[in-house]
């Protein structure tokens, strides 16, 4: 692979977001919440990353600033190494078709009075991808792909099920020729055999149609299954990103680690649960310093004061935490 | 990267599913209730009436020419000179009650209907742009629509038909001013909840123009609430409408309405000549009940929270 | 050992202008004091009806038209509103989803949770408030008083859900019915909730239902295992049992579309097509159009089987 090839797709640099601060003249103190504290992420081409964290943890603000439906407050973000501040109008409307989302709930993330041919047509016209005439036939082909019949495009979205529904947002998505792919908790919302189904869609496509995925989720089997690299948000901070497979055999964050061993699992019969005390801390007031620190069993001192940086601790393997640093 | 898209056949339409329409079933389930029939059958039939009236009336009650003050004050069933049939008998000034009813009905649902429908179209819009934009454009729109709601709607009427003068023209216009803020409330509670929702997520990230969503996306899922609203404020607005009749205003005297027909007779009412207050009062009870049958029916099925 | 409650041949059906829905067809199981028990299926099994039927809170059009319900004895099925009054919250106690189910927002805690306490017993308001105080400790809520004083809102979702447990818990019932209470919480809120349940039932002795759609929750937590598809029970047994050694193609099916099972990158396994609806459901075994080892004899409905000791199969084609 040459060098131009190896740039990330995507780069978000030092985005912070923050919510309710007072603008113009609203003179309220209103709490300001601070989903977002400095995050750098990058994804490349044909790379599928993960995002796990539980709530609060600011993973549905990035993937919302990734596909353009937030503004950091702070912060750069890089499509295909241009800074995005750089495009003109037109190249901006064509990185925006290149960046979709799929949503969670898969029953209100389509408009309840609008046939699902429209609902999955409708932008490929309005952008030219598709002549009003052929925009059935496109919609035909969409479908097929994503695993539906295309006798059923005249139906509204109450008569699909959870599943089906599903496949239509993504096939909705498809329809304007994306590059990349945010999948917000995408199959949160399904029973697990039709999870399964949906899951083996996305890997379909990714080799298909050669896609890079953002895959938000608080699912951690989900993430590992589906992610090349992974990475572990809390309180808005990034506490590790590894390469999948690493990440599972050798966490290095207190956090990460909790996390793995409080997934349930099969083989783990009756087992006794030693839980992780503490609640999480709301976003509105975060701990100073390193902001796990009030659960974590590991804490001492430094972690009260000072936030820990996001270092390299092994190939590709990065970790924000004071327990890695020699004293 | 070009994603390869292999020609395929089109489709032959047949072989696309016939899928019944959202119509049919919202008259399904409306006809589930024989109240609610009765009530939409009566609406019709004072509609073709009154949509009808200069041709089945026997007299236009309007032509003073045809009046003969001889005849007034008739009870019902009697005959005038001529040999002409009172049904329901005459009022003060000798007009064919029958036939002032089938008028003023005319003019009573026409203002009703015209009326809602302006203040439909005026509320929604401004109630739309309200929730879509937000920021001071909606604390605008809204601070306007509050203190006009906290007027009584009567009093806005008077002060501006005392401004406008007399006329259907005007009528309508003082019940568009005093009904707007209810649509513009309603849109915008119902715009607020649903544009925070996915499907309108998914429409800015499909980079569709702005206009696109709010009218093809947003708007047509506000409609429910304000279908109920305005089925019961076209009863008000009748209503009202009559009220300010009986009062004296909007219209001028040689064209009745219901409300300005219920005026005339009401002195004669305790005097034994009680058809000419009663029976135009029965015509607007029974126009204000059946739109409230078909409003009440309409209310039950289009609330989401009763379907399952 | 006498069950504290016994489930047989429960029907629950629906009866809407559309047709008749049976969400639960057919339904039995025993459950033994102090024993946890799994009822596992996905939307549209009938899990959550049948732990509404037991607790009594189906609504028209549904009703309960054949089976019998016996808690500790009293069989639930014929008893009047009093009866049920009497019983709810007070023998039998069920803990929901979402803990707004529960909990009122415009009471305070210490409010609503006296109200439960003394809806069943004769105490004192300040009796009341000392045992409520327990209870939240219990629960492993610190610093009860403050808490006792507050509103729901003024919670995070799991705290929320651990008062709604605490309030099930309050007159010590003999059966707690669970119905997915830790689906929407976080994975180590979801661990501590566990946790405290796991203890509690230990320590109080009371019988809990857990209903799940998530195996891996149920391996962790359950003695005893039923597995729901379209309002049947086709497979129940010993957790172990179930899980090492299953013997329908569903459950089979379910343990490994779980990603973990599978190895990273690859398809999952999957159970192809979709759950029927439950309005359209036809003769015979309900799993019969998804599943790989079906043939004509399925046409019929399976009846319930006894493939070992403590276990129940229906099916014509068992995987051993």
């Amino acid at each position: 692979m040459n060098a131009v090839a190896q740039a990330p797709l995507l780069e978000l640099r030092g985005i912070s977001k923050r919510f309710g601060e007072a603008s113009g003249f609203a003179r309220k103190r209103a709490p300001v919440v601070h989903a977002l504290d400095g995050v750098s992420l990058a994804v490349r081409a044909r790379e599928v990353v993960g995002l796990v964290g539980e709530s609060g943890c600011g993973k549905s603000t990035l993937g919302r600033i990734v596909s353009r439906l937030l503004v950091p407050s702070a912060g750069e973000r890089y499509w295909q190494g241009r800074p995005y501040a750089d495009f003109d109008a037109r190249s901006q409307r064509a990185e925006r078709l290149a960046v979709q989302m799929i949503f969670q709930d898969p029953y209100a993330s389509l408009n309840p009075r609008m046939r699902v041919a429209r609902i999955v047509g409708e932008a490929a016209v309005v952008h030219g991808l598709a002549s009003a005439r052929e925009r059935d036939d496109y919609v035909a082909q969409l479908l097929q792909r994503v695993g539906l019949d295309p006798s059923l495009m005249r139906r509204f979205p109450h008569q699909f099920s959870g599943g089906q529904r599903s496949r239509i947002g993504i096939a909705r998505a498809l329809a304007v020729k994306p590059r990349f792919l945010v999948c917000d908790e995408a199959v949160a919302a399904l029973d697990v055999s039709i999870q399964a189904q949906v899951l083996n869609l996305f890997i379909r496509l990714r080799e298909e149609l050669g896609l890079s995925y953002l895959f938000i989720s608080h699912d951690l089997g989900v993430i590992r299954h589906v992610s090349d690299r992974v990475v572990v948000m809390y309180l808005g901070r990034i506490v590790e990103s590894a390469p999948a497979a690493e990440l599972y055999a050798h966490p290095n964050h207190p956090y990460t680690e909790a996390l793995i061993l409080e997934v349930p699992r099969i083989e783990a019969r009756r087992r006794r649960y030693v839980p992780i005390r503490g609640e999480i801390p709301s976003p509105i007031a975060p701990p100073p310093g390193c902001h796990f620190h009030p659960r974590c069993p590991k804490a001492f001192a430094r972690c009260r004061t000072e936030r820990p940086a996001l270092r390299e601790i092994a190939p590709g393997h990065l970790s924000a935490c004071h327990l890695n640093e020699a004293p | 990267m070009r994603i390869a898209t292999t020609a395929r056949p089109a489709l032959p339409a047949a072989r696309l599913e016939r899928v019944e329409s959202p119509w049919r079933r919202l008259a399904e389930e409306f006809a589930a209730s024989r109240l609610a029939l009765l009530g939409l059958a009566l609406l019709v039939l004072l509609a073709a009436v009154a949509i009808t009236a200069p041709w089945i009336a026997p007299q236009n009650p309007y032509d003073l020419a045809q009046l003969d003050v001889l005849d007034s004050q008739l009870p019902p069933g009697s005959h005038s000179l001529s040999g002409k049939a009172y049904w329901l008998g005459t009022d003060d000034q000798g007009r064919d009650m029958l036939s002032a009813i089938l008028f003023g009905l005319r003019i009573s649902l026409t203002v009703g209907v015209a009326s809602t429908v302006a203040a439909l179209a005026l509320g929604l819009a401004l109630g739309l742009a309200a929730a879509y934009f937000g920021g001071w454009l909606d604390a605008l729109i809204m601070r306007i629509a509050d203190i006009q709601l906290s007027f009584p709607a009567i009093l806005i009427a008077l002060i501006l038909l005392a401004a406008l003068g007399q006329g259907v023209g005007k009528i309508i216009v003082a019940l568009v001013t005093v009904q707007w803020a209810y649509y513009a409330r309603t849109v915008r509670s119902a715009a607020i909840v649903e544009r925070q929702k996915e499907y309108i997520e998914a429409a800015k990230v499909l980079a569709l123009p702005e206009w696109r969503i709010v009218l093809g996306h947003l708007l047509p899922n506000c409609l429910p609430p304000l279908i109920v609203v305005a089925t019961v404020q076209v009863a008000h607005a009748i209503t009202l409408e009559a009220t300010l009749s009986f009062l004296g205003l909007g219209l001028p005297i040689t064209e009745p309405s219901l409300g300005l027909l219920i005026a005339n007779g009401f002195q004669y009412l305790l005097s034994g000549k009680y058809w000419i207050s009663f029976y135009p009062g029965l015509a607007l009870l029974v126009t204000i009940m059946s739109i409230n049958l078909v409003a009440d029916q309409l209310r039950d099925i289009l609330n989401p929270r009763l379907k399952r | 050992m006498s069950a504290v409650l016994a489930v047989e041949g429960l029907r629950t059906h629906f009866f809407t202008r559309a047709g008749v829905v049976k969400a639960v067809d057919d339904v039995g199981f025993a459950l033994e004091r102090g024993k946890v028990l799994g009822l596992v299926g996905e939307s549209g099994s009938g899990k959550s009806i049948t732990g509404y039927s037991i607790m009594g809170l189906v609504d028209e059009p549904g009703r309960i038209v054949a089976g019998s319900i016996r808690l500790e004895g009293a069989e639930l099925t014929r008893l009047d509103r009093e009866a049920w009054r009497r019983l709810r919250g007070n023998r039998i106690a069920m803990i929901f989803q979402d803990p707004m189910m529960t909990l009122n927002p415009v009471l305070r805690i210490d409010t609503q949770m006296v109200e439960a306490l003394r809806a069943h017993q004769r105490v004192s308001h300040a009796a009341a408030l000392e045992r409520c105080r327990e209870a939240l400790a219990w629960v492993g809520i610190a610093s009860p008083d403050e808490r006792l004083r507050a509103y729901p809102h003024q919670f995070s979702g799991g705290m929320r859900q651990r008062i709604a447990i605490a309030i099930a818990l309050l007159n010590r019932p003999a059966v707690v019915i669970a119905d997915e209470p830790t689906t929407a919480l976080d994975v180590t809120i979801q661990g501590q909730i566990l946790f405290e349940m796991q203890r509690l039932c230990r320590e109080s002795g009371a019988a809990l239902i857990w209903i799940t759609h998530d195996l891996s929750v149920v391996a962790g937590l359950a003695d005893s295992v039923c597995v729901m598809y379209a309002g049947r029970i086709v497979e129940s047994g010993p957790v172990d049992a179930i899980l090492d050694a299953p013997l329908h193609p569903y459950t089979r099916g379910l343990l490994e579309s779980i990603p973990s099972r599978n190895p990273a990158g690859r398809p999952l396994a999957q159970i192809p097509g979709m759950a029927p609806s439950p309005m359209a459901l036809a003769e015979g075994c309900a799993f019969r159009e998804r599943c790989a080892r079906a043939s004509t004899a399925c046409g019929v409905a399976p009846a319930v089987s006894n493939p070992a000791v403590s276990r129940t199969l229906r099916c014509v084609h068992p995987l051993q």
